[in-house]
């Protein structure tokens, strides 16, 4: 038998330059960690804490005023369910790391895309890096998470920061590259400062794209967020992996079933958010 | 002084622009340079004067919306000089180029470039809060700017629930509240219906007489520019090639492009009644008496004259039987015997508007100044004459330039039409 004709130690070399970041920045790292499991025990305990009903009926609520009574009479029937598989505290968990990770996974996603869409060298640099990210299977992420994190949380967090980042930019760079030049052009003739062309015209068209970015990065965080039970991460995700080592069909359904749950009233909140933005509505708007 | 000065600027996109605008000096041609760079802009130079409308005509890649968009400096020219009173554009820095923009030159867009998402009141005041007016101010202005363009009550709207040609008046709306002395319009009317176009172009006249705007115009439609224009420059692949008011680029155009360009042109638009009219074979003054009148008109083999005072006003016409029946009663002068005649005409008069009174009558329309002195006359051949396009156009073996129906204005209304076919043999 052949051997390979060479041998590419690339395996070799990520191992060390992670343990390598592990040994030297292990205080930011641990720093990292103390406030994002801090932030994420808060919001876990906010949501978790109170009774079901008390934070079911505020979920229903939110689902009434962003949307109307048919998606709130879902979500109460969606939760019902949930509470009714004794999957209520689990889901609120998951529903926990899902906010936190697409929150930063925003925070950095939405201005490194509006980088992107005003600089097209950063645009060529940050599109590979993307299709890296996202194509990457998602479980690999967990293994210099662990190194570096160790289990728990924070690792799982991390590694859905990572997956969820990617449409985060690429909707908000395509949504701002996509804002008809002529209307930029009004700004700049008018006088404006570019910084609020980028507030004042930019970002309100670019809005409905973008948001359908942030509707993306909630639901792939969703998903990862699951596949991170397998470091411990908690919520439906430990479940999931659990009825999975012992081949349980009944307790991978109604876990399985929650995630699709949130899943669904996430999607749809957020839907509808974007749906009630001022340009959104504006372009209903058209002649009779 | 002129409003605006443009001094042999270029614009070659691409990033070896400069080596391209020195070979272009050298007098390399657009394709010579295409490798180094588009050149879209080469070398374009005039002068603008206060309270002119000043259009650019060129078709689709003649480089008209690269240099409208250097005269606001959203395009910097790759060299050459844009003055604005002392300002230079092309060296201005970016917070003096924000402050022109605000205080000296707006912009109208082919395609309006409104926000969807602001009323359309918030539209028209935009360049006032660019400005830092307060609220309350910068509508107040706004309202009045809407008023201008006769929306008045639309201002709650958004711009969706309007038409295009609504639209595009929020989009001059805007401009006007800006209240700068140029305004820059960037095929403004190309997205519009022709009916609609037509009002706008009325519009837009009208208000350039009220509030003396200096306009900068750029079409790709040649009765547009003939229509509007105190002046018009012709460009062809980057450069002017000719700059003139409409009857001189018609009567003398630069080279071929220019003449085979104007040969569709609907004439009836452009030339007016002072280009056509002659000086009349026979003029009476009211006071001449019935036997010199009787003189004139046979030596001029004229069967009847107009007739005028003395200061030359258009008074009427005398037959040569009134006069002779003068003559026998042995009146002093022709007073007792001026009929009305045809109604004369003003020398600004397009062609399209002699088409009636030239229907009315046998004789020649007189034609007359803004004081009403009878200037001179327009034979009802020189009507017919005027709309076959130039004898001179190279095209003229082209047989579809000399086809009659081709020569016949292709847009005028039906009432024009109308008379058109009427006003015949009758």
């Amino acid at each position: 038998m052949n051997g390979p004709l060479f041998t590419l130690p690339l395996g070799e070399w990520v191992a060390s330059f992670v343990r390598w970041m592990t040994s030297t920045f292990k205080p930011v790292f641990d720093f990292i960690k103390t406030i994002l499991e801090g932030i994420y025990d808060l919001i876990a305990a906010v949501l978790g804490e109170p009774p079901f009903v008390a934070v079911a009926l505020v979920l229903v609520i939110l689902a009434f005023l962003v949307k109307g009574w048919k998606l709130a009479l879902g979500t109460a029937i969606g939760f019902l369910v949930i509470e009714g598989v004794g999957q209520w505290g689990n889901a609120m968990d998951t529903l926990a790391l899902v906010i936190l990770a697409s929150f930063i996974a925003l925070l950095i996603g939405i201005p490194l895309g509006i980088w992107a869409a005003r600089n097209d060298s950063v645009s060529a640099v940050v599109r590979p890096v993307l299709d890296f990210m996202q194509t990457m299977p998602a479980f690999v992420y967990l293994i210099p998470t662990v190194v570096i994190f160790l289990t728990g949380a924070v690792p799982g967090l991390v590694a859905t920061i990572v997956f969820a980042l990617a449409p985060g930019v690429r909707f908000t760079e395509l949504g701002i590259r996509q804002v008809d030049k002529e209307v930029v052009e009004a700004g700049h003739a008018f006088g404006s400062h570019p910084r609020r062309i980028l507030r004042e015209i930019q970002l309100p068209l670019a809005l409905p794209t973008i948001m359908a970015g942030v509707n993306q990065v909630i639901m792939l965080s969703l998903s990862m967020v699951v596949i991170a039970g397998m470091v411990g991460a908690g919520g439906l995700g430990r479940d999931v992996v659990a009825a999975l080592s012992r081949v349980n069909v009944g307790l991978g359904f109604e876990a399985g079933l929650a995630v699709v749950i949130l899943a669904m009233y996430l999607d749809r909140i957020t839907a509808a958010l974007s749906d009630r933005s001022p340009v959104a509505r504006a372009l209903r708007t058209t002649v009779a | 002084m002129s409003a605006l000065r443009v001094e042999n600027i270029y614009k070659v996109f691409g990033r070896r622009g400069p080596e391209a605008v020195r070979r272009l000096d050298q007098g390399a041609s657009r394709e010579d340079v295409a490798p180094l760079g588009t050149a879209a802009v080469i070398d374009a130079s005039f002068d603008v004067q206060p309270g002119e409308i000043f259009v650019v005509m060129g078709l689709s890649g003649s480089g008209k919306s690269t240099l409208i968009r250097m005269l606001n400096g959203l395009l910097r020219p790759t060299a050459g000089h844009i003055y604005l009173g002392e300002d230079d554009l092309a060296t201005v820095g970016p917070a003096a180029l924000r402050d022109i923009r605000q205080q000296r030159v707006s912009m109208v867009f082919q395609h309006f470039a409104l926000l969807p998402h602001r009323s359309v009141l918030d539209n028209a005041a935009y360049p006032l809060q660019v400005q830092g007016v307060g609220r309350t101010e910068r509508r107040a202005k706004a309202e009045e700017s809407l008023q201008m363009v006769g929306l008045e009550g639309w201002g709650d709207k958004l711009p969706s629930e309007l038409s295009g040609g609504m639209r595009q008046r929020v989009g001059l709306a805007r401009a006007l509240t800006a209240d700068t002395d140029i305004l820059l319009m960037d095929e403004a009317f190309s997205a519009l219906d022709p009916l609609i176009r037509r009002d706008m172009q009325e519009q837009l006249i009208d208000l350039q007489q009220r509030l003396g705007k200096t306009v900068i115009f750029i079409t790709h439609d040649l009765n547009e520019a003939m229509h509007l224009g105190d002046r018009i420059a012709v460009m062809r692949a980057g450069r002017i090639v000719q700059i003139g008011s409409a009857e001189e680029i018609l009567a003398d155009p630069a080279d071929d492009y220019v003449a085979r360009f104007i040969a569709d042109v609907d004439r009836t638009r452009v030339l007016q009644a002072s280009s056509l009219m002659r000086p009349p074979t026979v003029m009476l003054p009211v006071s001449s008496g019935p036997r010199r009148a009787l003189h004139e008109l046979s030596e001029a083999q004229m069967p009847a004259s107009f007739v005028v005072d003395r200061e030359r006003r258009f008074l009427g016409l005398v037959h040569d039987s009134d006069v002779l029946e003068a003559q026998r009663t042995g009146a002093s002068d022709l007073s007792g015997i001026v009929k009305p005649g045809p109604l004369p005409v003003s020398t600004d008069a397009n062609l399209s508007e002699l088409f009636a009174p030239a229907a009315e009558s046998q004789l020649p329309l007189p034609v007359v100044d803004e004081r009403h002195r009878l200037v001179g006359v327009i034979p009802r051949v020189s009507i017919l004459k005027a709309m076959a396009p130039n004898e001179s156009a190279p095209d003229a073996t082209d047989p579809t330039v000399n086809l009659p129906w081709e020569a016949e204005p292709t847009d005028v209304g039906p009432d024009d039409g109308a008379t058109l076919v009427s006003g015949g043999p009758r």
